[in-house]
């Protein structure tokens, strides 16, 4: 194997791995903007994996699973939105108690349905989405170059993946272009204008949080119907958590968010190559320090070493009327 | 276009706005009893009344931000039922904020037409209002660059974008909540010649404020709110400020204070090239000078957050200074190196910080617990290793006596005490400690005006009995009747001195806006 192919490879695994990563990066931004912390991306993720598989393995089709992983997330959605827009509970607390809700209810409906220690069964060919081939990809392939790059990187993925690199361009253009997008954001930064405008806040900030739950119940139908074939328990292992550090490192905005997924992705798809990789002057790299790599990663850009994010000025912050 | 007409004395106009029996409590708090206010069309109107009066409640209802409990209103004439802003602005009222209601982050443009955007999507709207926004700009000489980022602009111009903001929605009538609270005299004057403008052009203008000066300066009619009551209507030209305090207040008060010769003796605090930074590096001290001896009272004027407050803070020990020296008595008690809060009072410096609720005392605590704040490990107020409670709760029934505190009651929550009261209590505890030196900032922000003069009293008695006060406010009136000499900030700097004598507010307003001292008094010259 020549080092372009394996460059094509990594960059191939790099798009699998980052599309979960960015879809749930763009939900948090979604609600972040409006001002309501959604540190409930991981429960939610994993709550949609397993609506996904579980709907897909009963119907037999993975658009089913999909649709019920988006109505999961919604409602996790507005649990989440009735704790902290509603109620002005905190909503670090109400994100953290739907994570640990997720992690735990998953599993048991899971062992109640299937009896198979928390897994849901093997979904076979009929109820995962399919690689789909980009129109003239196999034609093109013997091309130098260009053609491996369309043929191998560019094409061969399953839907979900082009979905959300097209949720890029679409989220900006609905955040900076759109009515929408202009109210999203006026609210996550000063609530009192839009009130004032004669908007209501609490109604706008629900709807954030529902472009929220769709976008993360996609990214968790990824994990369980396209990219793997079951729901694993905890299957999400902190993905929730490091697009929300990506959407920080991206600063609120979705095209540095993208690149963060991207280099997430990355090193993820590196750490799984660099597996029994021996380098020269340092021996075996250890499977455990490259698969490290990500967290140490999101704790180090966390930290704020790159650039200084600023959030939305209400982030965290109910709207009380004030007298 | 509106006709204009002579304040309505037609008859035949109705009135722009007409509020009856508007009623509205919060908890226990009574805030608007039954008020009735009419405003003539084309006219100025003043609403006047101390902190708390209930003006802005009044206002917020008839912009929807409140519901009344009772109580009907009237816009030209015309029943509305107003359940929210979005109605308020139907009827063609706009409402500047005290605190401004933008969106930092965005342009002017897009501050404009947030909530009228004009279709889902915004291209075609915002290409509309830029060429609407001209023609208002032309039209009320409200020049705002519209691609300029909001939270870069100074708050003069963001006062204006707020104005722009409820024209742009088709106002006829524009209430202004305190807007001069954060403006220089100059923009403040600037503001009230585009409100006599908006006049002239046929608007409706109430104006809320607690300053007198402003009422007599800028309005036609004006009312006087008192503890949630309308307590009278007079038209602007038939009154007087004398009347309208005592209206207010419902007694007679001295808008004067009567104060003798200062007799400054010797240097108490020194403070040499002090500079002082933020956490994030930005610098909001640079390199202030000064000094304050025993005897008199030094104020520090300025717009509010030029830099004052965390000279304050540094003074108080509770910032640590970037460059520079602090001498008390000769000794170097530089904050941040070795020298914190606590022993800076342990030497005789009493700080009564600016903000009563943030720094100054813990609104859930009795006010007993808050009346021994920073003096705690004093040793009458111990028992072995317990809190002597019965030493305490004599000795704060003294300061609350001596202070005038009302309700004289050592164990009743701090929150449940009125502003006023709150901020005798601090003083209290202050100064019945006998500083050598009192750091006092804002001494007088949320406090009635029968407090204010109590408060002004025993601040001038400290420099009597031959104390040194450093006096930060950003109320002119408040420095220009008690300090002895002048201090003006601007961006952090001491732009210049200026003693009692010689200090009236344009020279002041002009040293504010970051005008050489010499300049300042060569414009005066001449005008």
């Amino acid at each position: 194997m020549d080092n372009f192919e394996l460059v094509i490879l990594l960059l191939d695994a790099t798009l699998r791995t980052s599309t979960p990563l960015i879809l749930a990066a763009l939900a948090g931004m979604f609600s972040e903007r409006s001002g309501t912390i959604n540190l409930a991306l991981e429960g939610m993720m994993l709550g949609g994996a397993f609506s996904a598989a579980a709907v897909a393995y009963y119907v037999g089709n993975p658009w089913a699973g999909l649709l019920a992983a988006i109505a999961t997330t919604i409602c996790l959605s507005l649990l989440h939105g009735f704790a902290c827009i509603t109620h002005k509970g905190n909503q670090v607390v109400s994100g953290m108690a739907i994570n640990i809700l997720m992690s735990g209810l998953t599993a048991l409906v899971g062992i109640a349905l299937f009896a198979q220690g928390g897994k849901t069964p093997s979904l076979d060919h009929e109820s995962r989405f399919q690689p789909i081939t980009l129109p003239g990809a196999d034609a093109v392939a013997d091309v130098p170059v260009l053609g491996s790059i369309y043929s191998e990187l560019l094409s061969g993925h399953n839907i979900l993946v082009y979905v959300a690199f097209l949720a890029v361009p679409a989220a900006w253009w609905v955040m900076y272009r759109t009515r929408f997008g202009l109210r999203l954001r006026a609210v996550g930064e000063n609530p009192g204008a839009v009130d004032t405008a004669g908007i209501g806040v609490v109604a706008m900030r629900y709807r954030a949080v529902i472009c929220s739950g769709v976008l993360v119940g996609m990214s968790g139908a990824y994990l369980s119907t396209a990219q793997g074939a079951s729901f694993l328990q905890d299957m999400t292992a902190g993905k929730g958590y490091i697009a929300l550090a990506a959407m920080v490192f991206g600063k609120w905005r979705p095209f540095p968010a993208l690149f963060a997924c991207l280099l997430f992705g990355f090193l993820d798809a590196a750490a799984t190559r660099m597996q029994g990789v021996i380098l020269p002057g340092i021996g075996e790299v250890p499977v455990q320090l490259v698969q490290a790599l990500p967290y140490v990663l999101t704790v180090i850009l966390l930290a704020g070493f790159i650039g200084r994010a600023i959030p939305p000025k209400s982030l965290g912050r109910p709207y009380v009327k004030e007298r | 276009m509106h006709q204009m007409h002579g304040a309505g004395e037609t008859g035949a106009v109705q009135p722009a706005i007409e509020l009856r029996g508007i009623d509205k409590r919060f908890g226990a708090v009574h805030a608007n009893k039954s008020i009735d206010l009419k405003v003539e069309k084309g006219t100025i109107h003043g609403i006047v009344g101390e902190n708390g009066a209930g003006k802005s409640t009044l206002m917020s209802i008839l912009y929807g931000f409140y519901q009344a409990d009772g109580g009907t209103i009237h816009v030209d004439g015309r029943l509305c039922d107003i359940k929210g802003s979005e109605d308020a602005i139907a009827v063609g009222i706009g409402m500047v904020h005290q605190h401004f209601m933008l969106v930092e982050p965005f342009t002017v443009l897009e501050n404009v037409i947030l909530g009228v955007e004009g279709g889902a999507i915004l291209r075609e709207g915002v290409d509309k209002a830029r060429g609407e926004l001209k023609r208002l700009e032309r039209e009320y000489a409200l020049d705002v660059n519209p691609d300029a980022i909001v939270g870069d602009l100074s708050v003069g111009l963001q006062q204006r974008v707020e104005i722009l903001k409820a024209l742009y929605r088709g106002a006829e009538i524009l209430i202004l909540d305190e807007p001069t609270g954060v403006l220089t005299p100059q923009e403040a004057d600037h503001l009230f010649r585009i409100l006599e403008t908006l006049k002239q052009q046929g608007k409706t203008v109430v104006l809320i404020t607690h300053k007198l000066r402003e009422i007599m300066a800028a309005t036609d009619n004006v009312s006087v709110m008192r503890q949630g009551e309308m307590v009278a209507h007079r038209k602007t030209a038939e009154t007087s400020p004398e009347e309208l305090s005592e209206l207010m207040v419902g007694r007679k008060v001295l808008l004067r204070l009567e104060k003798g010769e200062a007799a400054p003796a010797a240097t108490v605090l020194e403070v040499d090239n002090l500079c002082v930074e933020t956490s994030q590096g930005v610098r909001k001290v640079k390199n202030a000078s000064f000094s304050v001896r025993a005897g008199e009272i030094v104020g520090i004027a300025g717009v509010s957050g030029n830099g004052q407050s965390e000279l304050l803070e540094a003074l108080g020990g509770i910032r640590a200074v970037t460059e520079g020296q602090v001498l008390l008595n000769g000794q170097d008690v530089t904050p941040g190196r070795g020298v914190d809060a606590a022993e800076l009072r342990k030497r005789g410096v009493a700080h009564v910080p600016e903000d009563r609720h943030r720094m100054a005392m813990v609104t859930s605590f009795s006010a007993k617990e808050a009346a021994i704040l920073g003096y705690e490990d004093d040793a009458s107020y111990q028992k072995g290793l317990f809190l002597n409670w019965h030493a305490i709760s004599d000795a704060t029934k003294h300061l609350m006596s001596e202070f005038d505190v009302r309700p004289n009651d050592p164990d009743l929550k701090a929150a449940n005490f009125s502003g006023g009261n709150q901020q005798k209590l601090v003083l209290a505890r202050e100064i019945m400690r006998d500083p050598e030196l009192l750091l006092v900032g804002q001494p007088t922000r949320g406090v009635d005006i029968g407090a204010i003069e109590f408060i002004h009293k025993r601040i001038v008695a400290m420099r009597d009995a031959g104390k040194a006060v450093l006096l930060v406010s950003v109320e002119l009136d408040e420095i220009m009747s008690l300090a002895d000499r002048i201090l003006v900030m601007c961006d952090g700097a001491i732009i210049g001195e200026v003693s009692a004598a010689d200090a009236n507010e344009r020279v002041l307003g002009l040293m504010m806006a970051g005008v050489d001292p010499h300049e300042a008094k060569a414009a005066e010259g001449q005008s």
